[in-house]
């Protein structure tokens, strides 16, 4: 019999994201007409097409180039998500891994003038090291993951504020503009910058998130580091049972996370797209919105690309809504609505499955009912 | 000294109120990591409530309203965790996370939209509440006592007669134990699941509104609560899933959350000229460190967070 093409876990997965996406844009069209009805498929419609609503090829290659801009570090903080999940490790402190990340690399920068990739790397060590904290919080003190990850995300974003306080511009809260400041911690352009029409944030930032989430999936699919730290996730005992070290790879697999999500920082701020503010009141979304990404991409690498870049997209999108009607955290909203439902895949997965297994029994049991006639008539 | 106090109080009742609502919800086996929205909600419901009623309206009419709309707003949102975590069976995790998303953008686009329908210039999130929050408060002699800390003693006195005293107590935590042996006896689990997440909506609802209230009388609702939801979830890990250990455990976090509003007052703290943030830090710190030192020997409910199946005995 010919498989069904619907059983496929990589074909379910798909489906399920883009019902998600639907409902998700769909709940947020209605809530856009319950604000007001008169513009609200407009309004809609602004979001979707984001930087396709400037009419010239130029202006759009430009705003294409602001979306990926960010979209390179919300793709390694869903990442960082993933890759602790598919370990059994809920890591929420990635938006404290990510915020340590700012911190570290812009204090690197315009503090200790030091080359882009230094800043890179100290980032990438702050994140680790927070994330090292809550391994070792949850391997020996069995401190759940969550509540570890959020207290350290708070404590995170005070200390940075106390850190970036030395590199800020006397008259205003913002840290100093790289630009001025530390020109050479800018990350190369590599000549990207001129396929979007002179976009100077457009960086190495891009390939490179690109690169490591496949990088990423080589790690957990194709690697035996990658099946030890899976294991360990499915049955911390069997694994510990079968020689593995269970405590170690709790604690790496939160510090490979936090690396991922302090780098994502790194790649953002070290573009000189944004200042940080040091009068910040609340750990940055980014890290949050990295949960989003993750699970509607389906927990695989290559699907967070590609659902990085279509909540950055409806986010950046959410800015260009009319104002006087609407506000653009209707953007933020349509993402949390698809996290929330986001919850539901499990279930949609086994409902695809059960509707399968029922047809196909229906299937069978026609070919059965159709042998048996054809007995009797011999 | 007094105001040290005073605020403690009042950041005690909040965090009492939603660590009650956490304990409730886990003690029948839900882990309700969703109470950040939830008080967002809750304190978006209070907040509206005193914007629309009448100016002039008797104290207790604004008390009970705003308590009401609170408490509703906060169970009503709650049941899209109950929904989602008890009916589909989702991860308890990724659905309380994406509550906490939801609520902050749900509020700010909504008390947005209620702005500009008011005033096309008006595009904040913020709204005022400074005369009929008067009606809660009761000055005495330099204190400001306020009815919510009332409020909040009535609660944990409920909560702990609930259940510990009452059937329907013992039977939503023996849900939270061991759920196929209470269905065996004839409880239903789902009901009592429900009954517990809906309870823990309302005290988180009522802990938004407390805590929006404290000190400052309008509220930006971009901010959301900054964190409280989950540091009353800490409380309630430290005071052991226990309503009286956790009111002791809140007025000792309520304390260290005071002192960053009012170090100021105390000579020898504004001597040491800490950065405020510092004393932002510190419950965050603390929290850390004494569940460092308590989840070896938890008391968790052993049931929590695992979705009942009735087909899986």
């Amino acid at each position: 019999m010919k498989k069904n093409i619907l059983k496929n876990s990589g074909v379910q997965s798909l489906l399920a994201a883009l019902m998600c996406i639907i409902l998700g844009v769909a709940l947020g069209y209605i809530v856009l007409l319950f604000i007001n009805p008169a513009g609200a498929g407009e309004a809609i419609i602004t979001v979707l097409k984001n930087f396709l609503t400037y009419s010239k090829p130029a202006t759009q290659m430009k705003y294409l180039g602001n979306t990926l801009v960010k979209t390179a570090p919300l793709l390694m903080c869903s990442l960082a998500i993933l890759f602790a999940y598919k370990v059994g490790l809920f890591n929420i402190g990635a938006a404290g891994q990510y915020c340590a990340g700012v911190g570290v690399a812009l204090y690197a920068a315009l503090a200790w003038n030091l080359p882009w990739w230094a800043c890179m790397i100290l980032a990438m060590a702050a994140g680790a090291t927070l994330g090292v904290i809550v391994g070792l919080l949850k391997a020996y003190r069995n401190v759940n993951e969550v509540i570890s990850g959020i207290m350290l995300n708070w404590i995170t974003l005070y200390l940075v504020n106390i850190l970036l306080t030395g590199v800020k511009e006397p008259t205003s809260p913002y840290t100093f503009p790289l630009t001025t400041h530390a020109p050479n911690a800018i990350l190369p352009s590599l000549g990207l910058g001129a396929l979007f029409s002179g976009n100077q944030y457009v960086t190495l930032a891009i390939p490179l998130a690109v690169i490591l989430a496949v990088a990423v999936w080589v790690i957990l699919e194709k690697t035996k580091l990658g099946y030890e730290l899976k294991a360990t996730g499915n049955n911390k005992n069997a694994a510990k049972y079968c020689g593995m070290a269970e405590k170690r790879n709790t604690i790496l697999t939160l510090a490979i996370s936090g690396a991922l999500a302090g780098l994502g920082a790194a790649l953002l701020y070290l573009t000189g797209f944004e200042q940080w503010q040091c009068s910040t009141s609340s750990v940055p979304a980014m890290g949050f919105n990295g949960i989003a990404a993750a699970f509607l991409g389906g927990l695989h690498p290559i699907g967070a690309v590609l659902s990085s870049f279509f909540i950055q997209h409806i986010t950046v999108g959410g800015a260009y809504v009319d104002k006087t009607m609407y506000c653009a955290q209707i953007s933020d909203l349509i993402s949390a609505i698809i996290i929330y439902l986001c919850g539901f895949v499990l279930f949609m997965k086994y409902a695809m499955n059960a509707g399968i297994t029922k047809h196909e029994e229906k299937a069978a049991a026609k070919l059965a009912a159709k042998e048996t006639e054809k007995g009797g008539n011999q | 000294m007094l105001l040290l106090i005073q605020y403690t109080l009042t950041f005690a009742s909040v965090l009492l109120l939603v660590a009650l609502g956490g304990c409730i919800s886990e003690r029948s086996g839900v882990i309700n990591l969703g109470l950040e929205g939830i008080m967002v909600m809750g304190a978006m419901g209070g907040a509206l409530a005193m914007r629309y009623l009448p100016a002039g309206s008797p104290a207790i009419v604004i008390i009970l309203v705003v308590l009401l709309a609170a408490a509703l707003m906060g169970v009503l949102y709650s049941s899209l965790l109950a929904v989602a975590s008890i009916n589909f069976k989702a991860d308890q995790t990724i659905i309380g996370t994406a509550m906490n998303i939801l609520g902050v953008a749900a509020a700010t686009v909504i008390v947005k939209a209620i702005n500009t329908a008011a005033n096309p210039d008006d595009v904040s999130s913020v709204i005022q509440y400074a005369v009929p929050k008067q009606a809660f408060l009761v000055n005495m002699g330099g204190f400001e006592f306020s009815w919510f800390m009332v409020v909040t003693v009535l609660a944990l006195i409920i909560i702990h007669v609930l259940l510990f005293k009452t059937r329907f107590g013992l039977r939503l935590m023996a849900c939270g134990e061991h759920p196929q042996a209470a269905d065996s006896v004839g409880i239903n689990v789902y009901k009592m699941r429900w009954a517990g997440v809906l309870i823990s909506g309302a005290l988180g609802g009522l802990g938004g509104i407390v805590f929006i209230t404290a000190g400052v009388s309008e509220w930006r609702f971009e901010y959301g609560v900054a964190g409280f939801g989950f540091l009353a979830l800490a409380v309630m890990i430290f005071g052991q899933w226990n309503p009286i250990r956790i009111a002791l455990a809140a007025l000792l976090f309520g304390m260290f959350r005071a002192l960053s509003n009012v170090y100021m007052g105390f000579d020898f703290l504004a001597a040491l000229d800490i950065p405020s943030q510092v004393y932002n830090m510190l419950p965050y710190i603390i929290s850390l460190v004494v569940l460092a030192f308590t989840s070896k020997k938890s008391r968790a409910p052993k049931a929590e967070g695992v979705p009942y199946d009735k087909g899986s005995r």
